[in-house]
């Protein structure tokens, strides 16, 4: 039984439609990402997976003990007020909230996992700074610290890398392929940088007029991605 | 100046003035503890609103002649304020809007109604104790008084219980949808509260200056405190020094109780901003 299985889906806002019949499963321990040009409609995809909207029609069907409380999410933007006080620890140890439950407090092994998740992130010397005077790459690091937080079985993640240095990208996408592998979370991702996602995914999803999904080879193979079709004329 | 000493403490002996003040202390620090997370969820303006739907609702207590019209207060104010917090996320009417809207609606038909069946002889005196607050803090019951304190330290345990899913649902409200937080659960938790500090506050400051109550205290802390922690701690602590010095003056002086506490509340945020203002620049 997969984890997610999308049926016909039909994707939109107020009956508007942007994506039309949508057919694709995910498999636990799976490494999708979804490509796609801008406004192709990929957030409202993940938003829509993760339960924050409707979808117009058809049906996400979850199983494998995938449930809610085993999410991580990474939105693509956080509208977060500009004057709102809050410590980089704080925030990434409230992505450890969906394992509370109605427990008041954090269990110690929640919050060593907070600290263990800033330290990956590389924000230790930050932890204790105010979120809104930090960096815009700083501040996605720890939204991310904060997914991973949550995350117990899924980990999705809306362009990841947007804004990060080339240092941190490669890191990042050796953290995400590690979880994958070692700790066998299913991975979910947006992203424009279709050499990486060639490179680590298992699984492609191109939104476009014309749909693809497959595993990565199948996907090289079909010469979808721009990126590769330019490698090929280059050595052809 | 030792005349005033004098007639300040001879009042602080009296039980109803000590009662008045332990009310108003109680109720200044439940209504500073839910300002921040009002402030930050753009919904500054629900005590307004909500105040003056319990002033509609005790005039139409008023007029179905109900002899204690705590029970229905409470509950009509409880409804809109869920409803209110709903609005607010599927903005249909943008969640100010909707507040400003039931806010006036409600002033207007209270003031309407206790126009048209008013059996009292003196209805602008009742109307003004009801907007401003005036001396209806000083002339609790005992009875009022526990109900007060009781429905208060209920407000303090809820939200030291959920501390953790308020900042969580404040932070990023999608974020704790998409990750299995039982966001409405909490929120519909948040909306009761705040009814009940509302219900509580217009015996202190009346109707027109709960809001007051709310924010200010919030947003004094946020100028100089830069953790949600902190930031509430502060917030707390301002709150109760601000409503035990403004009723302190308010029985030394003889000022209308309600807008002194308010007064002292807004010298405090321009204090507060000044040293934010100098901290913040010795920091960079
Ligand atoms: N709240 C909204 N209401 C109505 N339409 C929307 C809303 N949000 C997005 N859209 C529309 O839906 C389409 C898809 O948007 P979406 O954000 O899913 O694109 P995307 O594939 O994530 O793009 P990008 O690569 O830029 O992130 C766009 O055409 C956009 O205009
Ligand atoms: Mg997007």
């Amino acid at each position: 039984m997969p984890q997610i299985i999308c049926k016909d889906l039909c994707l939109g806002y107020q009956g508007q439609e942007i994506i039309h019949n949508l057919n694709f499963e995910v498999n636990k321990g799976d490494y999708l990402c979804i490509v796609g040009e801008n406004g192709s409609g990929k957030s409202t995809l993940m938003r829509t997976l993760l339960g924050l909207q409707p979808p117009i029609s058809g049906n996400i069907l979850t199983g494998d003990g995938m449930t809610k409380r085993s999410i991580g999410y990474l939105p693509q933007q956080t509208v977060t007020q500009r004057d709102f006080p809050s410590t980089v620890w704080e925030i990434v140890l409230s992505g450890c909230q969906n394992q509370c439950g109605l427990r008041p407090f954090y269990a110690k092994a929640e919050k060593q996992k907070a600290l263990s998740n800033i330290e990956r992130m590389g924000l230790t010397k930050l932890k204790k700074r105010c979120y809104r005077e930090l960096s815009g790459g700083q501040q996605q690091r720890v939204l991310l610290a904060r997914a991973l937080c949550a995350a117990q079985d899924i980990l999705l993640l809306d362009e990841p890398v947007a804004g990060l240095d080339p240092v941190v990208t490669e890191e990042m996408y050796r953290i995400i392929e590690e979880l994958n592998q070692k700790d066998g979370m299913t991975i979910i991702m947006i992203s424009h940088d279709i050499e990486a996602a060639v490179k680590y995914a298992g699984k492609i999803l191109h939104i476009a007029d014309h749909v693809f999904f497959g595993t990565t080879d199948e996907y090289i193979k079909s010469g979808r991605s721009r990126f590769l079709t330019k490698e090929a004329e280059v050595n052809g | 100046m030792a005349e005033t000493l004098d007639k300040l403490s001879m009042y602080l002996q009296l039980p109803f003035v000590q009662r008045a003040l332990i009310v108003g202390v109680v109720i200044a620090l439940c209504s500073s503890l839910l300002g921040v997370t009002l402030v930050l969820k753009r919904f500054s303006f629900i005590g307004d609103g909500l105040s003056h739907v319990a002033f509609g609702a005790m005039a139409i207590a008023a007029v179905l002649k109900l002899t204690n019209d705590m029970p229905f207060v409470l509950a009509v104010t409880v409804i809109c304020a869920v409803l209110l917090l709903r609005m607010g996320q599927n903005a249909k009417i943008k969640g100010d809007a909707a507040v400003a809207m039931i806010s006036v609606g409600a002033l207007a038909i209270g003031y309407l109604l206790m126009n048209i069946f008013s059996t009292s002889g003196n209805l602008s005196g009742d109307v003004c104790t009801t907007l401003f607050g005036s001396t209806s803090i000083l002339t609790l019951t005992e009875e009022e008084v526990w109900l007060s304190v009781g429905l208060s330290a209920l407000v303090i345990l809820v939200f030291i219980f959920f501390y953790h899913k308020i900042f969580c649902i404040t932070f990023d409200e999608n974020f704790a949808l998409a990750t299995g937080v039982r966001a409405k659960l909490y929120n519909l938790i948040l909306a009761v509260v705040i009814a009940v500090i509302i219900v509580l506050a217009m015996n202190l400051v009346g109707s027109l200056l709960i809001s007051a109550l709310i924010i200010f205290p919030a947003l004094s802390a946020m100028r100089v405190f830069k953790s949600f922690k902190s930031v509430t701690i502060c917030s707390a602590i301002l709150s109760v020094c601000c409503a035990a010095l403004g009723m302190l003056i308010s029985i030394a002086f003889g000022t209308p109780v309600g807008s002194t506490i308010v007064a002292v509340d807004i010298v405090t945020f321009f204090i507060f901003m000044l040293i934010g203002k100098i901290f913040g620049g010795i920091k960079q």
